[in-house]
């Protein structure tokens, strides 16, 4: 609660410092200051709950606040952190107007937090257009590149189409319900006696949510968006961004729609399934690494889908161990890739050689991707598969996810194969710093952490 | 327990640990050394692992070693460990290979020897968890943390062709072991108290627990994982190319030890665990394996590269141990476990042997090779010992092992099962033509011109003492051997 103030206030300061301060340098560094005091917000707001204790309500009801709402809040604000420490030099690159980005970012994180905690459908709505509209800006930000520019406006172009099959999607429910309180619309709506509007509704809504986590075919967006856009903002969308709408999509499913789940668990499946298969098999044919990462977090998608199927406690933590897991391998691979001129695999060529800490840290995080055993993305595929395992319904789904699996491999692993066992010299963007070093080390420590001792993230779950 | 004695009982029991702890912290260390130290770490590093597993085989008599530690609780999983007969078995094999290895490397100069080693360790270190691991999920961990070494020993240091092939392998067990883990989360949630374990008691309970229907395709989620470490025919395709491709040390990390995690794998995950999908699905598993006796016996002897050879000889091998490991009987089973071992030994001593070879002659092809017992004496006696071992000669350490497994094979007189017994025979029969003809192609003949003209040296010397006085000791005295593994069939084959 207090967060969702702090980071607005924030986001404002930081504009105002774009006026004041004109160092770029000493722009990142209040960034960071400001982003570190938000976290500290957050684990403020995270003491003040428990696990047990009741929910707290907020602005007549449209916020209801729980343990692991906050919590998902905390970590994703600990992995934003990281994500400008890493990639805050880069940040600064993109263009002039530092202090922005930076203010954007704040209020990314302001939707993200009321799609943690809404509690009803108009605060989901807000919470998505807040989360939206600066990544529109983002994807732009590098005005002279054409690419960047043509991104910003699909993105915008197909956001904004979604916003009405969203909000159509409400109304329709609103029809049915009577109500845009998530947990009344769960009361008002029976399996025996289901108004046809509930369920276009749902399937509207499910439609726009699809969009929003680049879910197969909603997807088409995606790898255009992310390849367009400037690195570093593509790796905070395809990471952080798309963790929050996860938890909007399970958040609002599980509440009001888990009772009415034999009416859209086939068709939810059967778009999980088609973002396995699109992501994994096109990801396999990109020769760009930046391209690849756009299709790998399309498949990865596929997986964090597994919790609003499974619609049981697993999934929680399966989405928030995830999200975590996802987001720090993603933007630590993003953050070798920024070092590098040359955003193909052979770009990639020799790098254990030339910086073998980098090599190293990269394929630790390859090995996340690809969830190998001891690292967060293991956990984090063992949870959504537990959830779905244990829901009992779609052990086809598992199998076939695995199968995809499998061939995400073969994409993974080009990038350790160029790095270790071919030969050449990379060119680097940028030199490689002692400070670039240390938090690479960090960030690798932490998706090892996550997946040797997982309880560490979820003990509040 | 008094807590005074648990104390004790939990230091004691540590030693487990160590067999993990030693190879992986001097693995990690040695990737820091620069230069020749690091074999001299890895020298060590695997001599203390083998005085560790010995101590544990030697004291396992009364009562086997466990060790467990809370792990992620809300996983239902903990870090157990367990030596019973068969893990310390394959522990102590372990420690013997690995150090054979390192001694026969010890005068070779390979490219970054602090990498190459620091893999190897920690190859050693994933393999004694996986033979140690009493928990599935333990167990599923080390399974693949001992592949990812292997994947970069082989895509470094291997041949030519290594890239393409290391990547087959790889992708090829990956596939297994998701598979696996899919079916070890079905089993841990199926546990009848309600709450999730991958403890393997539990494990063998919940699986018992399960209706036939569920068991039969669980079996396959499964068994496909090991069918492809071992591996079986049809999903043996990765293993000759993968052989031949990888540096000697790999081959015979990868022939002498990972290959028996599948047949490992099998006997403590699958048998115990799904008895009926077992009964069901094992008429099919033994006539695959049959199949692939025969099918890689004749490749074997139409191959002239001796590396090939002896990997399709391999396959041959392991079909005949998974066809009697479904066979369950006591006997067999009991064979199993002295076969794995001196298979282990045996192989580890071919592959010496052919890195030698090629050391020597620059070259593996047989139809290029010859006078070896002219120009290299005691290598050629060398040769000629292990291969007769490997071809299971009586007084060898193979004869005991194929006569128990035989005997396990042969469990009745219909048809089918005779013409089982056939097939497989036939397989021994196959295998004395190409090992023979392999012997006499490089041993005898004409004496073909040596580019390093030296017979063996002191550490090949060693290495291959200790793998022929092994062969020697078990073919004559194999009861220490049969005493370590007795009674472990109890615990694989059902009580019926």
């Amino acid at each position: 609660m207090k967060a969702i103030i702090a980071t607005t206030i924030f986001g404002v300061i930081m504009m105002f410092t774009g006026l004041m301060v004109s160092n770029k340098k000493s722009v990142a560094a209040i960034a960071a200051a400001l982003f570190a005091a938000l976290l500290g917000v957050n684990i403020w707001d995270l003491t003040s709950t428990s696990p047990n204790a009741a929910d707290h309500l907020f602005f007549n009801n449209m916020l209801r606040i729980e343990h692991y709402s906050v919590w998902f809040n905390t970590v994703m604000t600990g992995c934003t952190l990281i994500y400008v420490l890493l990639l805050g030099k880069e940040i600064q690159r993109v263009g002039a107007h530092v202090a922005e980005y930076f203010a954007l970012i704040f209020f990314i994180l302001c939707g993200l937090y009321l799609l943690a905690t809404y509690n009803n459908l108009l605060m989901m709505f807000l919470g998505i257009e807040i989360l939206s509209i600066p990544q529109y800006i983002l994807a732009g930000s590098d005005k002279k590149n054409l690419k960047s520019s043509e991104a910003s406006l699909k993105y915008f172009l197909m956001g904004a189409f979604t916003t009405g099959i969203l909000l159509m999607g409400i109304t329709l429910l609103y029809g049915a319900a009577r109500s845009f309180n998530i947990m009344e619309i769960a009361a008002m709506l029976h399996t025996d006696s289901l108004n046809p509007l509930a369920l276009a509704g749902i399937m509207f809504i499910m439609i726009a949510f699809s969009f929003k986590v680049s879910a197969a075919p909603m997807h088409m967006w995606t790898p255009d968006v992310y390849d367009g856009s400037p690195t570093p903002f593509t790796a905070y969308m395809s990471t952080i961004v798309k963790a929050a709408a996860f938890f909007a999509f399970l958040r609002l499913f599980q509440v009001s729609f888990s009772t009415l789940n034999a009416h859209w668990t086939l068709v939810l499946a059967i778009i999980t399934a088609a973002t396995l298969l699109v992501g994994n098999v096109t990801a396999v044919f990109q020769q760009s690494v930046k391209r690849m990462l756009a299709y790998s977090s399309i498949a990865q998608a596929g997986f964090m889908l597994f919790s609003v199927l499974a619609l049981n406690k697993f999934a929680w933590q399966g989405i928030i161990i995830y999200a975590v897991a996802y987001s720090l391998a993603t933007i630590g691979i993003f953050s070798v890739l920024v070092k590098l001129k040359d955003f193909t695999y052979d770009g990639f060529n020799g790098l254990a050689k030339k910086e073998p800490l980098l090599a190293f840290t990269a394929s630790i995080f390859i090995f996340s991707l690809a969830g190998i055993p001891l690292t967060g993305g293991f956990m984090a595929k063992y949870y959504v598969l537990l959830a779905v395992v244990q829901q009992g319904q779609l052990l086809w789904l598992v199998i076939f996810a695995l199968l995809m699996a499998a061939i995400s491999i073969y994409y993974y692993f080009r990038v350790i194969i160029a790095m270790y066992f071919k030969t050449g010299t990379p060119e680097m963007s940028s030199p490689v710093t002692n400070g670039d070093k240390a938090m690479l080390i960090i960030t690798c420590a932490l998706v090892i952490l996550l997946g040797v001792l997982p309880q560490l993230f979820l003990n509040t779950v | 327990m008094s807590p005074f004695r648990g104390q004790g009982f939990l230091l004691y029991n540590m030693i487990l640990i160590l067999l993990i702890l030693i190879p992986l912290l001097s693995g990690i260390l040695s990737f820091a050394i620069k230069g020749d130290g690091a074999k001299t770490l890895a020298l060590i590093s695997s001599m203390v692992t083998l005085a560790v597993s010995a101590y544990i085989s030697g004291t396992n008599y009364a009562q086997p070693v466990s060790f467990s530690h809370e792990w992620i609780p809300m996983l239902g999983t903990r870090f157990s460990l367990l030596a019973d007969g068969m893990s310390s078995m394959l522990c102590l094999l372990t420690g013997i290979v690995t150090m054979v290895v390192m001694i026969s490397n010890a005068n070779k100069d390979t490219e970054n020897p602090g990498a190459f080693h620091g893999f190897l360790l920690l190859a050693q270190a994933g393999l004694m968890g996986v033979f140690l691991a009493s928990d599935a999920l333990v167990f599923y961990v080390f399974w693949e943390l001992a592949l990812i070494p292997v994947y970069f020993l082989c895509s470094r240091w291997g041949g030519e062709k290594r890239i393409p092939v290391t990547f087959k392998f790889f992708v090829y067990t990956f596939v297994g072991s998701l598979m696996l883990l899919a079916g070890l989360i079905y089993l841990s949630i199926q546990n009848p108290n309600g709450v999730s374990s991958f403890a393997w008691a539990d494990l063998v309970q919940a699986g018992n627990a399960l209706p036939e229907a569920q068991q039969l395709w669980l079996f396959w989620l499964i068994f496909i994982a090991f069918a492809i470490k071992m591996p079986i025919f049809p999903f043996h395709t990765w293993q000759p190319d993968t052989y031949e491709q990888s540096p000697t040390p790999v081959t015979i990390i990868l022939s002498a030890l990972m290959v028996k995690m599948g047949l490992f794998a099998v006997l403590r995950w699958l048998l115990p665990v799904l008895p009926a999908g077992v009964a069901y699905w094992s008429n099919t598993v033994v006539i695959l394996s049959v199949i692939g006796i025969v099918y890689a016996s004749c490749i074997a002897i139409v191959q002239t590269d001796i590396k090939r050879l002896i990997a399709y000889s391999s396959i041959a091998h392991m079909g005949l141990m998974s066809a009697v490991a479904f066979m369950q009987s006591n006997v067999g089973m009991h064979g199993i476990m002295v076969q794995m071992f001196n298979h282990g030994i045996n192989i580890t001593g071919m592959w010496l042997i052919v890195s030698m070879i090629e050391n020597r002659w620059g070259t593996r092809d047989m139809t290029k090779l010859g006078g070896m017992a002219t120009v290299a004496p005691r290598m050629a006696i060398a040769l000629v010992i292990i291969s007769l071992a490997n071809i299971a000669l009586p007084l060898t350490n193979g004869f005991v092992g194929e006569f128990m497994l035989f005997n396990g094979l042969f469990r009745g007189d219909s048809v089918a099962q005779i013409v089982i017994m056939v097939f497989a025979g036939l397989g021994i029969i196959l295998g004395a033509v190409y090992t023979l003809n392999m012997i006499q192609k490089t041993a005898y003949g004409n004496v073909a011109e040596m580019t390093v003209n030296k017979d063996l040296s002191i550490n090949e010397y060693a290495g291959l003492a200790i793998i022929i006085s092994l062969i020697l000791f078990l073919g004559v005295y194999p009861k220490p051997l049969l005493d370590l593994t007795a009674g472990i069939a109890s615990m694989i084959v059902p009580v019926s």
